[in-house]
């Protein structure tokens, strides 16, 4: 009997439940029942609250177990789970459940179906259709398609990717360099990360034909050190592609060179502002560079420079193979194409929701997310990383595009959102927002590094009950100092979640401190 | 990487370190490159290693020092037999990562960015691992572990140490 094809992810997230554990009682009981089974290790499909979630392969499709412990192993086999059988822990086929069946899997396609290191099923799944379009393009014509499909950087600013190619194809000096920023630190987001883990040939490809449009030869992955699981993957992923000939003097046979080499950053947040990545490439301190020079002018080692995000190189694969148009057709507004969305925090099913632009927060939180994992109200939504706003739930039906949020005083950013009950204290997140500006502030320009310290300080004189008015003005003239005066979105973004908590959740810094009488706030009912 | 207490960290030489920096230098932007390497080889990165690696990279004592003591990640004293990291951002907070925190601080009888009283666990804040669906977050020794409580890593942290074999 053949054997049959048993699915265990070795994502980071599903490894940090117990997959490791799983796939190892998984073989062996399967030897000592006699039973023939091939495991693979694949991505995760993102539905992250069922994790470890164990798929087998049946003439039906792939049936779904989850989330699955060691200890349920023997009662799977005897409930005769490799046949797809019923049990308890079982979702039916993956592909029906409305969770995935309901997102539009642009960049998370392969994510989690495939084995992330084999090259044959990559191709099997339409891989390598958009790189090997490229090739037999002009390269102009690949700058202008990826210009046409309205695809704007996924790290979080949001700039046209076309653009930004168009500049560096268009400069004169070379070398020139494609440089992936996958050093993803703002806390809520882990999308590059799991792309990286389970598809990582769609970056390597993504990056293969940045690197033909704008005449690039060598390109570089910043990924964080935090992600050890992504770094062995793409560094293993890059040996096979360079074995494949998808890599090296000669990219498909096309004449076209191209290298590609990981770097692990040293656990500096601020390496993942643009500037500051080029330098700690460079093998420098992290510090942030001004603008002007532009990167795709003068980027790397002073080179004309391609900085674009894992998930924006990640969706420019199937922009080629399908064409600008059918990216085009996706989305609203100038919010063009898929967005990945990372739920997160205190949500019961959190996890990968990749649909075109538009939905609401709520209906991502309460559809989706079935609302907070503790059972408790929603009191605030941190969209866009820890730079993002703090929106209360009355704003919660805003839709999720770049425009609408920019409008409502928040940021997209990178689709993290990051969801808390009623039981958070919101000066105590304010205060975090400045202290982790504090924390990891570069320390270039005053605004951002000295402003952070005295940040955290007006705030717990504030909550302290300190002079609470002047210190109310002093924060906020602080904030719009931060905001006007730094030199990048480290320091002038930091106000954001600060004056959003602030201003959705005034009563939180007006706390009487333990063994004190109350005081009356203006307006108080009582 | 960080990932500190590996068993086959070396004792701290001044040849080996020669030939790690020579294997290094000819890398595009050796510096943060070959600091990292020295750390993965000895666990930290000596002092004794600043005036090796300005000479065989051709830079100044200062940009090595600047570079050394910019990033998190580079330590210049041996680590403890284990390291425990534990999330304090956002998303781990909203799912109770301060608890943890205050839990394991009394187990270890320290605070982060301290090392245990028994001088064998360094505890560590690191700001997300990228698991913040599963938070709240620690790793430790270089692993990832999710959905933990304070008594998860009073185990986590007893099974890392049986592996030191201590």
């Amino acid at each position: 009997m053949s054997p049959v094809t048993v699915y265990v992810p070795r994502d980071t997230s599903a490894r940090s439940v117990g997959a490791d554990e799983v796939a190892v009682t998984i073989t062996a009981v399967a030897a000592a029942r006699d039973e023939s089974v091939n495991i693979v290790r694949n991505g995760s499909r993102g539905m992250l609250w069922l994790e470890p979630l164990v798929e087998v392969q049946t003439p039906d499709g792939r049936v779904a177990y989850g989330p699955v412990t060691p200890d349920d192993v023997e009662d799977l086999f005897d409930a005769d789970f490799l046949q797809g059988g019923p049990h308890p822990l079982g979702h039916g086929r993956t592909d029906d459940l409305p969770w995935l069946s309901r997102q539009h899997r642009w960049t998370f396609a392969r994510v989690g179906v495939i084995d992330p290191l084999s090259t044959v099923e990559y191709e099997n799944h339409g891989g390598l259709l958009g790189l090997r379009r490229a090739l037999a393009m002009e390269p102009d014509g690949v700058v202008t398609e990826v210009t046409d499909s309205g695809l704007r950087g996924r790290g979080g600013a949001g700039f046209p990717a076309g653009i930004k190619w168009r500049t560096v194809a268009q400069a004169p000096a070379t070398p020139k360099y494609i440089c992936c920023n996958a050093d993803e630190g703002d806390s809520g987001t882990f999308a590059d990360r799991m792309l990286m883990e389970g598809d990582p040939f769609l970056l390597i490809e993504g990056m293969t034909i940045a690197a033909v449009a704008v005449g690039a030869t060598q390109g570089y992955v910043y990924i964080r050190s935090e992600y050890p699981d992504a770094v062995a993957v793409m560094r293993a992923a890059i040996a096979n592609a360079y074995a494949t000939g998808w890599l090296g003097p000669s990219v498909l046979e096309s004449g076209h060179s191209f290298d590609l080499d990981v770097r692990i950053g040293a656990g500096s947040y601020i390496c993942g502002e643009e500037t500051a990545m080029l330098e700690s490439l460079e093998g420098a301190r992290g510090m942030v560079r001004a603008k002007p020079p532009l990167p795709a002018l003068e980027g790397l080692f002073g080179q004309p420079t391609v900085v674009n995000n894992v998930l924006t190189l990640a969706s420019v694969p199937g922009i080629l193979a399908e064409g600008a148009a059918t990216y085009q057709d996706l989305g609203v507004g100038r919010s063009r194409g898929t967005q990945v969305f990372q739920l997160a925090g205190n949500v019961a099913q959190g996890g990968i929701v990749e649909t075109a632009f538009g939905m609401s927060l709520r209906e991502l939180i309460d559809d989706f997310g079935g609302g907070t994992a503790s059972g408790r109200p929603v009191r605030a939504v941190q969209v866009g990383g820890p730079l993002g706003a703090y929106l209360p739930d009355d704003q919660l039906d805003l839709p999720l595009d770049y425009e609408a949020f920019a409008a409502a005083g928040a940021m997209l950013g990178h689709g993290g959102v990051v969801v808390f009950d009623d039981t958070v204290d919101m000066a105590a997140q304010a205060r975090f927002a400045m202290e982790f500006c504090a924390e990891e502030s570069c320390g270039k320009c005053t605004p951002c590094r000295v402003g952070a310290v005295r940040g955290v300080e007006v705030i717990d004189k504030i909550v302290g009950g300190h002079e609470r008015d002047a210190n109310l003005v002093l924060l906020d003239d602080l904030c719009e100092l931060m905001t006007d005066g730094s030199l990048c979105a480290m320091g002038g973004l930091t106000p954001q979640p600060v004056r959003s908590a602030l201003a959705h959740f005034p009563e939180d810094f007006d706390r009487p401190s333990p063994g004190t009488t109350p005081r009356m706030t203006e307006g108080d009912p009582s | 990487m960080s990932t500190s207490s590996e068993a086959s960290v070396a004792a701290w030489s001044d040849a080996v370190a020669e030939h790690v920096i020579v294997t290094h230098r000819d890398q595009p932007g050796p510096l943060l490159l070959t600091l990292q390497a020295l750390q993965d080889r000895f666990g930290y990165v000596d002092p004794r290693a600043i005036p090796l690696v300005a000479q065989g990279l051709n830079v100044s004592r200062a940009e090595v020092h600047g570079v050394l003591t910019f990033y998190q990640d580079l330590r210049t004293d041996p680590p403890a037999d284990v390291t425990v990291r534990i999330c304090t951002a956002e998303a781990c907070q909203a799912r109770g990562s301060r608890p943890v925190v205050e839990h394991v601080e009394r187990a270890l009888g320290t605070s982060l960015g301290g090392r245990s009283a028994d001088g064998r666990v360094d505890l560590e804040q690191v700001f997300c691992l990228g698991n913040c669906a599963l938070g709240p977050s620690v790793m430790v020794d270089g692993s990832v572990h999710g959905r933990v409580d304070g008594p998860r890593v009073d185990q986590l942290v007893a099974n890392a140490l049986e592996g030191t074999g201590r």
